[in-house]
């Protein structure tokens, strides 16, 4: 399933563990969709001088939380706001298509934590980390609505989206 | 070392002799029980054969009340979707519960699209269903109840024969998914009560892509699968004999040694449960204490995620399953969790370890040293473990 890049990051992980001295961290993700990722950057002069990270997740997750801390150290702020999701799953030989959404968490976590940085430095608020899980139908009276789950058109009245397979509730 | 199987209700090593069946079974390449010449009696004789056999082994009045299938799916499907088709003057209200497998949720889907409303009653703590709570869920345009007789995540095992009283006196059709029970535990039709029961031959040590549905005579119910008389014009299409023929000689297995079999089961459950819990801290096993399968353990492990628990264990050479569904976009928690009570880090974090005629006590020991080691490994890089410290 997974390439001998992911299962080499995932057999002996980089730059795991608590930092308790960070300058800056950035939580993503929640047990309700799987996964939860935290990323710790310490800084110096703009550049991260170290990394390390805590992941709650399965294999693809790990994986990812372990690439990204080893193409993140050393870079300055500036480089490391430019590591996506992309680069991540490209440096990790791919990721089965039903596992991408872990390479999002990785960078996301990332970012979150550089912006912490910038705020704290900048004297700003940090921003209250989200991440939306739930679609919400905003017209509950008109003749077509989407499939919260696939975004598929349903016709009013179906409770079942015969795209994505999914019940949807609501629409009883 | 050897690649250690503790996930044997995915997949079972066929018994010898019910190998030496079906080779046999294809060396004399039988005909086709539906021809009407020699070819057609010899191929009619193992099927008939075969059908006695696995009667025989959820004790069925007559053997022909045996339909062969493709599998516990295709059983499942038919019970619902054919007992629907049947009974769609009568009435479009099916009860079921909380904690099915996918193949009665899915069947059960297919029908809402066709007006057809489910109810389904909760379970408590174990994952047991309330036969009050069915009486009470029954209406006048109820045509089926649908419970399983045990479940394949946690291992209960309902009440059926007190569920069947209900069905009974409320002149309702009764299903009852038996795949994970059937050649495990004793099954026994008449006692239970049941109209319907599904089950599958891999289950009990029989091939994949074969399984059975016990309808009872009498029970109003329409084919899945249209097209010639095969099975008492039940389910159209040449039989799967060499599977079948397979099935028979492990059924008749199965009911020669389900007592040894449930023993030695039982034994290694113990002593599975008793070394969880001298190396393990912070989990919860799941399921009923006493009313649950012999042969499966459900251990939520706290702090962490049961893919990642599967991926190191393989690494080591075992073999478990996981019940965190992290696939296919949105990830869910395994529904049958969720309704028990666990919350939604703790059913990510759940296996699911079966076992059978071939694991050793020494395999078991195995299993609990080396899951202590990778508990640990992933507890050190869990941020849910840092904060629970």
């Amino acid at each position: 399933m997974y390439s001998e890049k992911v299962m080499d990051h995932f057999r002996t992980p980089r730059n795991v563990g608590e930092m308790k001295d960070a300058d800056a961290k950035g939580e993503v993700g929640n047990p309700i969709c799987g996964d939860m990722m935290t990323i710790y950057l310490k800084i110096e002069e703009d550049v991260i001088k170290d990394i390390s990270f805590l992941t709650f997740g399965c294999g693809a997750a790990i994986a990812v939380s372990s690439m990204i801390t080893e193409m993140a150290k050393g870079k300055t702020l500036e480089e490391a706001k430019k590591i996506t999701n992309r680069s991540v799953a490209e440096a990790l030989e791919g990721l089965p298509k039903n596992k991408l959404h872990c390479s999002n968490l990785g960078a996301d976590a990332l970012h979150m934590a550089i912006k912490a940085y910038e705020d704290k430095k900048a004297g700003r608020e940090p921003m209250v980390p989200l991440r939306m899980e739930k679609h919400v139908h905003q017209d509950k009276e008109a003749e077509k609505c989407q499939c919260p789950y696939c975004d598929a058109d349903l016709s009013k009245g179906l409770v079942v989206c015969t795209n994505c397979g999914r019940e949807v509730d609501h629409h009883e | 070392m050897e690649f250690l199987n503790l996930d044997q209700i995915s997949a079972n090593p066929l018994l010898p002799e019910v190998q030496d069946a079906m080779i046999e079974a294809v060396r004399r390449n039988y005909g086709n029980p539906s021809s009407p010449h020699r070819l057609g009696d010899e191929a009619n004789d193992a099927l008939s054969l075969a059908r006695s056999r696995v009667a025989c082994l959820v004790n069925s009045a007559l053997p022909k009340e045996v339909v062969f299938t493709s599998g516990g799916t295709e059983s499942v499907n038919h019970a619902i979707k054919g007992v629907a088709a049947a009974n769609w003057e009568k009435g479009r209200h099916i009860v079921t519960s909380n904690i099915e497998h996918n193949a009665v949720l899915r069947s059960l889907r297919t029908l809402k699209m066709f007006d057809y409303k489910v109810t389904s009653v909760p379970v408590d703590e174990y994952g047991r269903v309330n036969p009050d709570d069915v009486a009470k869920a029954v209406r006048d345009d109820t045509i089926l109840v649908t419970i399983m007789h045990s479940n394949n995540e946690i291992g209960t095992i309902q009440p059926i024969k007190e569920i069947a009283a209900v069905t009974k006196k409320k002149k309702v059709i009764f299903h009852s998914d038996a795949v994970t029970s059937v050649g495990v535990v004793p099954v026994d039709v008449q006692e239970l009560g049941v109209d319907l029961l599904s089950f599958s031959a891999n289950q009990f040590y029989g091939p994949g892509g074969v399984g059975g549905l016990y309808i009872k005579r009498g029970t109003r119910i329409w084919p899945l699968l249209d097209g010639g008389v095969q099975e008492n014009n039940k389910r159209a299409g040449t039989e799967n004999l060499i599977g079948i023929v397979g099935m028979g000689v492990a059924a008749d297995a199965a009911v020669g040694d389900m007592k040894s079999r449930m023993e030695h089961s039982l034994k290694l459950k113990k002593r599975l449960l008793n070394a969880l819990n001298d190396h393990l801290t912070d989990f919860i096993i799941n399921g009923h204490p006493e009313q649950a399968l012999p042969n499966l353990v459900s251990v939520s492990v706290k702090y962490i995620e049961g893919e990642s628990i599967c991926l190191m264990l393989d690494e080591e050479g075992i073999g478990v399953s996981t019940r965190s569904a992290c696939a296919a976009g949105a990830l869910q928690a395994s529904h049958v969790l969720l309704s028990i009570g666990r919350d939604f880090a703790d059913a990510q974090g759940t296996l699911v370890i079966t076992f059978g005629v071939h694991t050793k006590e020494q395999d078991i020991d195995r299993l609990a040293s080396t899951l202590k080691t990778v508990v640990e490994n992933l507890r050190a890089m869990s941020p849910l473990y840092a904060k629970a410290q």
